[in-house]
């Protein structure tokens, strides 16, 4: 009977246990705030910590130097012109995935025959591997076999004497500064678009039916409706999304580094993949540190405007 | 003012008749109002006149003109939605310009065009204001005040007041008629509220499957239904059918009394009504329960809603004599559910 009772408070005491909101928080959480924690917080605090140092893959022990990292960083033409490349391939790649995407997303709203292939089309850059994707496009690129080349070359316009494109037989895509640069951003603003497109297509779909009505019967047309009522009503979302996009373009190494590895003579190199040059493969671990961490300022700066922005332009 | 009609107007939408074969005429300067149940297709019908859906097939025709490849906007109609749907990232001034801005009307009218509309429903103080910072009946006289400063020929309304506390909405109803009866714009109100309907409409019709069963005014649609779908749609609660031979015989619940409250002299058909329940309603009493039969036929569930100033007695349990006068019985035919001769009874 003792044993009994004594069960019975057992379980009694702890049979809601995950009912209980202050035990049942805190253990769904953890996994969100330990992951990053461990996956970015420790990688980033470390980052500061070597570019405050001077520390070399060779004798990693950490002697504090103060700023003289970033000092010689500013120095490094290399780097002014990394930072300079940097925004150019950010806000132009942004700028064509923010009003393709806008368009595609428009499209995709419309009821049409192959509908459902046509999105899996759009997503499927998102959902190949990176690497492999860009290895695709390095193929396409190529300064011999590239097979846009070829086309050109068939319609004409390459390869002729007199042709628009040039008397040479290629466009060596990756091998000519500005047409690197050019092939960068294509093969980024390919990669990006399906995320982007998503983002606005659910807003879209968000915006109420009965305002678009309105909005035709009220006299607008297409353009009218499009400027003074969906994308206005998409603000909040455009600017989520352009923030995003601006953080992956930032942060991206991968189409570079597959593409161009940063050339020809640093035409397309941008911070990430010359801190990972100079951090890891120069072993320069402090000035690698520098150059990575020197832009996250300015990011939180930008993420911070534009998630106000995003509020501000919140209607509901 | 202007006329609106639709001819043999239909809308599938794969197998589903939404809409299924309309024939509509709507007078200048008429009120006439939609009633039927969700999925009725009122809603349909109402946006293929607004040019916002295409019929599979028949026409559209306004002020005399058939529109059906006219776009909404240049039919000359202004449309007031269920939701209001105010444009939210405006202001009410700007969503009250929007129409005159998209109709190439000149700036310089725009102030006094918006002024003129937002004082006719009282909404001056608010043009500063965004839709969120308004309250539901607010936003509805915005909504109304930007379908009227365009000076449409035509007005549609899909269900504006569903969204208004019961209170509101029945000086809203007032408020529309009043507006609606001073400008005399062709108006076509479409509504699953019968108590709208009677209150507001010149004329209803009323829908069920796609079809117009019954277009008339609100007193004959209540009195005189044409079918047994009007005659059980209309009113709370709705008609009693009695089953009897081949016909329906239908009679409202407030004809159905007492035997005793009668003149002696009054032509009058007389029920057993067993009672089995009676509710108090505050004016009414409702009483459920069904006809004792002498024949064969089965005890029909059948409803009196008894008026507070009679004062009979009823307990729960009871068989009483009640009568319902000859000429408030209605007799519908059992196959088709039409409206029959009163003969024989």
């Amino acid at each position: 009977m003792g044993a009994n009772g004594n069960k019975q408070e057992f379980t009694g005491r702890f049979r809601h246990i995950w009912d209980r909101e202050r035990v049942i928080a805190p253990l769904l959480i953890a996994p969100a705030i330990l992951y990053i924690a461990v996956l970015v917080g420790i990688p980033f605090f470390m980052a500061i910590y070597y570019s405050l140092s001077d520390a070399t893959i060779g004798d990693p022990t950490l002697n504090f130097v103060g700023l003289r990292n970033f000092q010689d960083v500013l120095m490094d033409p290399v780097f002014r012109q990394s930072l300079k490349n940097t925004l150019i391939f950010t806000f132009v790649s942004q700028i064509f995935v923010l009003v393709l995407s806008k368009i595609l997303a428009l499209a995709l709203l419309q009821d049409f025959r192959g509908k459902w292939l046509v999105r899996f089309l759009i997503l499927m850059p998102w959902t190949a591997p990176i690497a492999l994707g860009t290895l695709g496009w390095l193929w396409m690129l190529d300064s011999i076999f590239s097979p846009i080349d070829w086309m050109l070359r068939y319609l004409g316009l390459l390869g002729t004497p007199g042709a628009i494109l040039g008397a040479n037989s290629n466009m060596y895509w990756l091998g000519v500064p500005a047409l690197a640069m050019f092939s960068v951003i294509l093969v980024h603003i390919w990669r990006m678009l399906p995320l982007s497109t998503v983002i606005l297509l659910a807003g879209l779909t968000a915006i109420p039916q009965e305002i678009l009505d309105a909005a035709e019967v009220d006299g607008a047309g297409f353009w009218r409706c499009l400027f003074q009522i969906t994308i206005p009503l998409l603000f909040p979302i455009l600017a989520i999304a352009f923030l995003f996009g601006i953080v992956f373009t930032f942060t991206d190494i991968a189409v570079v580094y597959v593409l161009t590895q940063g050339g020809p003579i640093h035409s397309t190199q941008v911070l990430a993949s010359w801190a990972f040059f100079k951090g890891i493969e120069a072993g320069d671990l402090a000035q690698g540190a520098a150059v990575a961490v020197f832009l996250f300022p300015v990011m939180a700066g930008v993420a911070v405007l534009i998630l106000r922005f995003a509020r501000r332009t919140e209607v509901t | 003012m202007t006329q609106v009609g639709t001819r043999g107007l239909k809308k599938y939408f794969g197998e589903v008749k939404a809409v299924d074969g309309v024939d509509l005429t709507i007078h200048e300067g008429e009120f006439l109002v939609l009633l039927g149940p969700s999925g009725c297709g009122k809603t349909t019908l109402l946006r293929m006149i607004a040019g916002l859906e295409q019929p599979s097939a028949g026409e559209v025709i306004i002020g005399g003109q058939v529109v059906n490849e006219l776009p909404p906007r240049a039919r000359k109609i202004a449309m007031v939605f269920q939701s209001y749907a105010l444009y939210p990232h405006m202001t009410v001034f700007k969503n009250i310009v929007f129409p005159l801005k998209a109709q190439g009307v000149k700036k310089d009218q725009w102030q006094q065009k918006v002024e003129a509309a937002a004082s006719m429903f009282r909404i001056e103080t608010l043009l500063h204001r965004k839709p969120r910072e308004l309250s539901g009946g607010e936003r509805q006289r915005v909504a109304l005040a930007r379908a009227m400063v365009r000076e449409p020929s035509v007005f549609l309304f899909d269900e504006p007041l569903s969204n208004l506390d019961a209170k509101l909405r029945n000086s809203a109803r007032y408020e529309l008629k009043r507006f609606q009866q001073d400008i005399g714009t062709t108006t076509i109100y479409v509504t699953h509220d019968q108590v709208e309907a009677m209150g507001l409409g010149d004329r209803i019709a009323v829908m069920d499957l796609g079809k117009i069963r019954q277009i008339d005014t609100p007193h004959e649609v209540y009195h005189e239904p044409a079918n047994t779908f009007v005659a059980s749609f209309m009113g709370t609660p709705p008609m009693n059918l009695i089953q009897r031979n081949n016909v329906l015989v239908g009679f409202r619940p407030e004809n159905f009394l007492p035997k005793e409250i009668y003149d002696v002299s009054a032509d009058l058909k007389s029920f057993r009504f067993y009672v089995r329940r009676v509710e108090h309603l505050g004016s009414d009493r409702l009483l459920y329960g069904f006809l004792k039969n002498d024949g064969d036929e089965e005890d029909t569930a059948t409803i009196a809603k008894v008026p507070l100033n009679v004062s009979v007695p009823i307990k729960e349990g009871q068989v009483y004599e009640f009568a319902v006068r000859t000429q408030n019985i209605k007799l519908f035919d059992r196959a088709t559910g039409l409206r029959t001769e009163n003969d024989g009874i």
